[in-house]
């Protein structure tokens, strides 16, 4: 009964959810429409379930004094903190914890984003070793894109002797090819492969036969 | 200097602005494939457009519910229109139209158009072709399950990404090491199908690890992610025999930030150094960040998405990475059970169907150049 009640509601809601989809009529648009908004109500609801986890566990940490646990109290605190501060002075621009969210969340997010480049360069550095056929084909076609996309490119290019001065509008020619032809043409066929699995995915979950979301394996 | 300007205002008056014609054949109908809340109107572009784009404004689009009026302003449609959309009428309500072309110096209007009755269809006829598609598809998927059940032999292909989770599993029991299992990005939630292929896989490595007594750590970024992920590993260690192994606060909720969640994963691989990584879902600029740093601890790393974008990231920084399609085919690949592989099977014909019509669209395209009674295969499969 605890399996079957959740595999009939799976089953009953998704299929009404591909009714929806090819009949615009009120009838069934608005209920699906409302549906889609419970589900939205019901997400917000669990963040509850995920901040009394997050509480639970460096409660514990902080309770039992494991390594680090100073951290965990910083962190409950700024928590408490950011909470009481939105639930009392509100969220609006000029509110303190509108500050505290532009001038230390934010800046804290985009350091993190701003890392990603020097991650780009170390994995491009490994990435880019022409260790087999396969690999100095992915150099070769990763150094044209390089050289025809970044804007010191058109110069660099110009000053290759015996091909630069002699093609000047090759390696834009050869930059558009790569990356309209094979690049594009890989990336459908993955998109392809990808939208067939999420419907074959979604149909087994409908009809029942995958079922080890609920518990392992089916097992 | 003052002579100059009266000069030129003499010039002004001497010649008026052109008079504006106002639109031809303006046309009301009833939005095909709607739940009757829109009306379509169309016209040819008035002739003070062509002769005088510079001055031109647009065209007002007015509606009433007799055609005397009163007409109130329906929508504004810019220069270069013939086609305006009315999506605020309601189902079953008789509307007159009329289109108002106006310059900066001058207007002129239609007459009415109508009257029109919008109402709200059963069947969407745009999307025959996807419901053909999706019949077809599920009609596989039945047949080979249906197959499957029957005895029939069914090959799939060898997926390394798959192959390698028990030698992941084992490298991190032989060093001592955690497991950490991430079954998607910063931003993804529970009703994403790659998150749920995800926590499919998830039920397996959760099974391997609690036989071989290695801790499993999952950070989630997602409530419910954490609540199902929870259930998930549960549920792996006592099919394992081993319930006093589980520790619920391994599978903990982290933060719904993306780089708050990043950088709280980033902390884990660098304090807990876990021995086997697996980042399996939705990803978006974050997959980098963390196999990288997952590199850096010496991990053994298994990605997998379906993200085009993040793919090459995976690719570059992780030892073995599923591509796409191979994340949905991890449970029937990891349990062998012959009714999920008859669904792959369904799957893989489902693929030489799309390359079958790809290819057939693309002759038959290049054909309609030279015979355009051809060119019926790309009107059918993108009806306007």
């Amino acid at each position: 009964m605890k399996k079957t009640i959740p595999l009939v509601i799976t089953f009953l809601i998704g299929f009404y959810m591909i009714l929806a989809f090819f009949v615009p009529h009120p009838m069934v648009a608005n209920s699906a429409q409302e549906m889609q908004s419970w589900e939205i109500i019901i997400v917000a609801f669990t963040l509850v379930l995920g901040i009394g986890n997050l509480v639970f566990v460096h409660a514990e940490k902080i309770q039992r004094r494991r390594q680090g646990w100073f951290y965990s109290l910083t962190l409950l605190i700024c928590l408490g903190a950011m909470m009481a501060l939105g639930l009392f002075g509100g969220i609006k621009e000029g509110t303190s914890y509108y500050w505290l969210y532009d001038n230390v969340m934010a800046p804290l997010s985009s350091a993190m984003f701003s890392l990603l480049a020097f991650f780009i360069a170390s994995a491009a550095y490994r990435a880019f070793r022409a260790r087999n056929k396969e690999a100095t084909l992915l150099l070769i076609a990763a150094a044209i894109i390089m050289i025809g996309r970044v804007p010191l490119g058109s110069w660099l290019w110009q000053h290759i002797p015996l091909l630069g001065a002699k093609f000047p509008i090759l390696l834009d020619q050869v930059t558009r090819w790569v990356m309209e032809v094979p690049n594009t043409a890989g990336q459908r066929g993955i998109k392809i492969g990808a939208a067939l699995g999420a419907v074959s995915m979604a149909l087994r979950m409908l009809l029942g036969i995958e079922r080890s979301y609920l518990t392992t394996g089916g097992n | 200097m003052k002579k100059y300007w009266m000069l030129l205002l003499a010039a002004g008056l001497a010649f008026p602005a052109l008079a504006v014609d106002p639109p031809a054949n303006l046309k009301v109908c009833d939005a095909p494939n709607d739940d009757g809340r829109s009306v379509t109107i169309t016209w040819n572009k008035s002739a003070a457009e062509t002769a005088d784009p510079v001055s031109f404004k647009g065209y007002r689009v007015l509606r009433a519910e007799s055609a005397s009026g009163p007409y109130a302003e329906a929508g504004f449609a810019f220069p270069g229109s013939v086609e305006f959309a009315d999506n605020a009428v309601a189902p079953g309500v008789q509307y007159y139209y009329k289109l108002n072309a106006v310059t900066f110096s001058d207007s002129a209007q239609t007459e009415p158009a109508g009257p029109v009755i919008s109402s709200a269809q059963w069947f969407n006829v745009a999307r025959v072709n996807i419901l053909i598609a999706f019949l077809a598809f599920t009609g596989l998927i039945l047949l080979y399950i249906y197959k499957a059940r029957h005895g029939a032999d069914l090959f799939v292909r060898r997926i390394a990404g798959l192959q390698a989770v028990d030698e992941a599993i084992g490298r991190a029991t032989e060093m001592g090491r955690p497991i950490l299992y991430l079954p998607s990005g910063g931003l993804s939630a529970v009703s994403d199908i790659q998150t749920l292929a995800s926590l499919v896989i998830l039920g397996r490595v959760a099974n391997k690890a609690a036989e071989y007594d290695t801790p499993l750590l999952v950070p989630c970024s997602d409530p419910l992610v954490m609540t199902l992920a929870q259930e998930i590993v549960k549920s792996g260690y006592m099919n394992a025999g081993r319930p006093d192994a589980y520790r619920a606060e391994n599978i903990r909720y982290l933060t719904n930030e993306q780089f708050a969640y990043t950088a709280g994963v980033d902390g884990m691989m660098v304090r807990e150094k876990p021995a086997a990584n697996f980042m399996i879902g939705t990803f978006y600029a974050e997959s980098l960040i963390l196999a990288e740093t997952g590199y850096s601890t010496g991990a053994i790393q298994i990605a997998g998405t379906a993200m085009i974008t993040q793919l090459p990231f995976f690719v570059a920084a992780c030892d073995y990475t599923l591509i796409g399609e191979e994340i949905y085919a991890a449970s029937a690949y990891l349990s062998k059970e012959p009714v999920l592989l008859g669904t792959i099977k369904a799957q893989d014909w489902g693929k030489a169907a799309v390359i079958f019509l790809i290819l057939a669209g693309v002759l038959l395209q290049t054909l309609a150049l030279k015979f355009p009674s051809l060119g019926f295969f790309s009107r059918w499969l993108m009806p306007r």
